[in-house]
Formats: structure tokens, C-alpha cells, sequence
């Protein structure tokens, strides 16, 4: 028999958003607040630097790693903006957007029979990726009463100490949940406790509005037990570039680089080019499109309140997650579609604790936010 | 930013979000966003508000032009003195003193070449105080006060995506 699935793809279902992603593409005058990724283009001159690569006809394969110029900024920003100390030779491993370093790490650290506890509601890739490891999953979910935080209370509920890898998201894709490194202390003593290593996905690390991100990595006694997952798809607005990296202790990139030296050989070279520009010269961009973010952050959590439709107050990425008027977010989500078209996703898409929620992007324009929000409004009433 | 900042911020991006719509975005009351809005305006740093137009896409023919402009001083003549007195002309839409190979840049609309052109040289040129005008006419404008004029950045996202 040709082409039968191994059992651990068997058991990794096709991906929830898929539903919307049908329903919004048969409407015309859609407005999407579903999306994941930023409305801007990325910065002229990262694009301009990625354009004139290619002129230069710089299209190779770079070292497995990354190109060095591009590690030693990657190294310098981590230092300077996060307190993350990391030695560009062996410590930082560029990749293929964010995502291909998570699929590395849950290989690299994985036996059939481990165990990956994910605090959820989360990014849609984590669970299918320490799935087709061959690793179990244990779910922990967060609570609104936390603000969609982690903390020790739901750590333990979980049973999360029993698993060997903890994997977290903060600011967090779908809640826009950020953390402090207050909220963070009881969860590093959890993870040391219990002797876990820590999976921290930072890709919304630039986005942060109420405070600075802290990295549980700089928390005592977690750098040695840390990978982090970072990237420039959200702060550089690069999500079709497709560059991320890692990362962690020498001894954890060198054995994620075996996987990825042989699978991947290097990331794309026109982006590695456009990161070494934006890290050089695009500081300000990023500055721009945070603010811009947060105005409509604002915006978005006034319109809600005004609804008198309950948000706890997200601080980080570019989500809002109010609660589903409805008591069935499936039903709500596809009636908004059909008859209001705009297109938000059901909170429990995104895992265990979303559940009686809607993930809200405002990674659009304030004019379509305003015409969204106005219907939703008709919608409800 | 504090709040003045803000304000300014966001109607240098859109002079026309409401008050409402800004108090929105900054988490401020109504009340407070007025009253900044009057303070910024009585202050002098709001002088006004206007449409970025496309002037070709109009039915109406308008001409541009650029002036550079030399200038003499003397004992009682001074730059604001020249551009006092050039301001007051409705043909001059901006008028600026820069560094440089020249004093003034001056900006002039008018319905036709010719006419920009008599402006100049019978308003403009006989002014005693100008000893050089080099006129440059607008052929085409491809970004204006921040904004390009061109088809813009398409949103081409998935419409839901994880
Ligand atoms: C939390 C989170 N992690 C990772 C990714 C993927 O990032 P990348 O484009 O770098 O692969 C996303 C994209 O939506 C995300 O939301």
C-alpha cells in the first residue's frame, strides 16, 4: 500500500482555522480581524537591502548557522534590548522563520514517550510539533482570572511538573497576554523544581504596551535550561521572508543545527540580508508600527467595553481575546462571516482555556477596525 | 508621548479622526482630547487643516512651481521682511528660508503656466530686494506630505491565518 500516513501524523487533525479561513474567502467585502500576521510591508530599506542582494547576485547558501555579520546583530539586539547574553558563534542558529526552529527543538529534545507540557490557548504549531516528535502532549490551560497568564496554580493543576519540556508564549498569539518577570518567577521556579527545559517562543517580543518583555531565560537558572524562539516575521512585519532563530546554550544549538545542517542547510539568503538591515537601520520602523498597534489596541478595547462585551486587557502581539457573546463561538464566528463579513477566530482553535472566546487581530487599518468593530456591533444588537 | 504628543501624532496621520475616534485610540476623555486640541490650536502649533490632493486626478488643470529665490539685505531689509511681504500673495503656498546655494524656496500654484509665470515676473522679480529667481514647474508629484500618490501596498494576507 503506497502513501499511508505514519500513525503520528495520523493523529495530528487538519488545522482548526481552516473552516474560517473557507467561509471568509467566499465573501466579497470581507474585513479580516482572523489574521496572524502585520498589515505593513516590512521597512523600505530591509526590503531595498534584500533587493540589492539579489543584484549582487548574493544568492548562495550560507553557513548552516547564519551568516555571521547577521548572528553578531542578532546576538547585539538580544543583549541590548532583553539583557539575553548569547555568543553569536555557537549559541544563535538562524532558521526558517521562527516555526522551523520550534520543529527543530521538539525533535532534537524528543523520545517517544516524553512528555511536552504547552500552556494554552497558544500558537497552532506547538501541539503538532511535539506530536509528530513522537512526544505526548500535556495541556495547560490558563484562566482569564490570570489575565490568560501562566502561574504555579494551573502548572500543578496540569500535572505539568511530571513532563520534561514546558513550552510558553508571552506576548502571547492568541490572547495577547504579556507577562512580567514577577508573573514569570513562580513558573522558572516550577521548571527548575521540577528540572524542565523551557521552550520560550518570543516571537512578539517587540510588541509589548503596558511594559517591557522580560525573557524567562535571564530569570536565574533558566538560561542553561532555555531555548528561545524568536524571529523577524512580527517586529520587522517579514512574515513571507520567512526568518527566525534560536536561541540557547552551544551544546542545545549544536544539536538543533544537525537537524536543520541536513534538512534545511541554511535559511534564505535574500532574507538573512533584509534581517541585517533591519537590525542595523530599522529600529525606528519598528517603533512606528508598535505605536500604531497600540493605538489600535486601544481603540479595539474601547469599542468592546462600549459593547459592553467583556476583554480583559491585553497588553502585547497585535490579539484581543473578548469573550464570545454567544455561549457557541463556531456558531457566532461563521454567523458574523456570513451576514456582517468579518472574519475573527473562535478562541478554542487555539487550545485548551480558550474555549467561550474570539481571537481579535488589529493588525489592520483603524478605518477597517472601525467599520469591523461597527458591525459587530449591528451583529450583536 | 504625553498627551499633547499623541494628539499631534495622530492628526498629522489623520486630521479627520473625531474626537470620539481619538479619545479611542489614546485613552483619553472626549473632554481632554478637545480641550488639547484648543490649547494646541490657540497655541499656535496647529495652524490648520487640509486635504492631501492628488492635483492631477482633478478635472480642473493646476501648475505647480518651485522658486528659488536670492536675496540682498540691507541695514533696514531683513529675510522676514521679504517673506512677509511675499506671503501675503494667495499665489504662494509655501514659502520657506533654506541653506544653501539660494535664500528662499517658494512654492506658487496658479490655473496655467502663464500665469505662474506673469506672477513671477511682475510680482516676484521687481520685488528690489531679489536679485534672482530660477523657476522649477511641477511635472509630476509622486509623494506629497507623506503620502504616496502610487496604487499603495495591496493587502495581499490570507483573510484568516494562524
Ligand atoms: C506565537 C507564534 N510563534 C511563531 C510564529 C511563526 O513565526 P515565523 O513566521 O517566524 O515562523 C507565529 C506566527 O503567527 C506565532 O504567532
Amino acid at each position: 500500500m503506497t502513501f499511508e500516513e505514519s500513525e503520528r501524523l495520523h493523529s495530528v487533525p487538519p488545522s482548526g482555522i481552516r473552516r474560517y479561513f473557507e467561509l471568509a474567502e467566499e465573501q466579497d467585502d470581507i474585513i479580516s480581524l482572523g489574521v496572524g500576521e502585520p498589515d505593513f510591508a516590512p521597512p523600505w530599506s530591509a526590503r531595498d537591502a534584500a533587493i540589492s542582494s539579489l543584484e549582487r547576485g548574493q544568492t548562495s547558501y550560507t553557513p548552516n548557522r547564519g551568516l555571521r555579520e547577521l548572528r553578531e546583530r542578532i546576538a547585539t539586539d538580544a543583549r541590548e534590548r532583553y539583557d539575553l547574553a548569547y555568543d553569536p558563534d555557537d549559541e544563535v542558529l538562524v532558521t526558517a522563520g521562527a516555526s522551523e526552529a520550534l520543529d527543530l527543538a521538539f525533535r532534537a529534545f524528543h523520545d517517544p514517550g516524553d512528555t511536552v507540557a504547552v500552556a494554552q490557548p497558544c500558537y497552532l504549531s506547538y501541539v503538532p510539533g511535539a506530536t509528530l516528535a513522537g512526544a505526548d502532549v500535556r495541556d495547560v490551560p490558563t484562566r482569564e482570572a490570570d489575565d490568560f497568564t501562566l502561574t504555579r496554580d494551573v502548572l500543578e493543576a496540569a500535572g505539568a511538573g511530571a513532563a520534561d519540556t514546558l513550552v510558553l508564549c508571552y506576548p502571547n498569539n492568541p490572547t495577547g497576554a504579556t507577562m512580567t518577570r514577577a508573573e514569570l518567577e513562580p513558573v522558572a521556579a516550577f521548571a527548575r523544581e521540577h528540572d524542565m527545559q523551557v521552550f520560550a517562543d518570543e516571537v512578539y517580543a517587540a510588541l509589548t504596551y503596558e511594559h517591557n518583555h522580560t525573557s524567562i531565560a535571564t530569570l536565574e537558572g533558566m538560561r542553561e535550561r532555555t531555548v528561545v524562539f524568536s524571529g523577524f516575521s512580527k517586529a520587522y512585519a517579514m512574515t513571507g521572508l520567512r526568518l527566525g532563530y534560536a536561541l540557547a546554550p552551544a551544546a542545545a544549538i549544536e544539536s538543533m543545527n544537525r537537524i536543520h545542517q541536513y534538512t534545511m542547510l541554511s535559511a534564505p539568503t535574500t532574507a538573512q540580508h533584509a534581517a541585517i538591515e533591519a537590525l542595523d537601520n530599522c529600529a525606528d520602523d519598528v517603533a512606528g508600527m508598535r505605536e500604531a498597534y497600540d493605538r489600535r489596541r486601544q481603540f479595539v478595547l474601547s469599542r468592546f467595553a462600549e459593547m459592553g462585551i467583556d476583554c480583559f486587557p491585553a497588553s502585547g502581539a497585535f490579539y484581543v481575546f473578548p469573550e464570545c457573546p454567544w455561549a457557541n463561538s463556531d456558531a457566532f464566528a461563521e454567523a458574523l462571516i456570513e451576514e456582517q463579513s468579518v472574519a475573527v477566530v473562535p478562541g478554542h482553535v487555539f487550545g485548551a482555556g480558550g474555549d467561550g472566546h474570539l481571537r481579535v487581530t488589529y493588525a489592520t487599518s483603524l478605518a477597517n477596525l472601525k467599520k469591523a468593530l461597527n458591525r459587530i456591533e449591528t451583529f450583536i444588537d | 508621548m504625553n498627551s499633547r504628543e499623541e494628539i499631534l501624532a495622530l492628526l498629522r496621520e489623520n486630521a479627520r479622526y473625531s474626537t470620539e475616534d481619538l479619545a479611542r485610540q489614546t485613552g483619553l476623555a472626549e473632554s481632554e482630547v478637545e480641550a488639547t486640541i484648543e490649547d494646541l490650536e490657540t497655541e499656535g502649533i496647529i495652524r490648520g487643516y487640509q486635504a492631501v490632493v492628488d492635483l492631477d486626478e482633478t478635472e480642473h488643470e493646476h501648475v505647480r512651481a518651485t522658486v528659488e529665490l536670492n536675496v540682498t539685505l540691507d541695514r533696514e531689509t531683513g529675510y522676514d521682511d521679504i517673506a512677509a511681504r511675499l506671503a501675503k500673495f494667495p499665489e504662494v503656498q509655501g514659502l520657506r528660508l533654506v541653506s544653501g546655494d539660494f535664500d528662499f524656496q517658494m512654492e506658487v500654484e496658479g490655473d496655467s503656466m502663464s500665469e505662474v509665470s506673469r506672477f513671477i515676473s511682475e510680482k516676484v522679480a521687481p520685488v528690489p530686494e531679489i536679485t534672482q529667481t530660477v523657476t522649477h514647474y511641477i511635472m509630476e508629484s509622486y509623494k506629497e506630505r507623506g503620502v504616496e500618490f502610487g496604487d499603495g501596498h495591496e493587502d495581499d494576507r490570507l483573510s484568516v491565518s494562524p
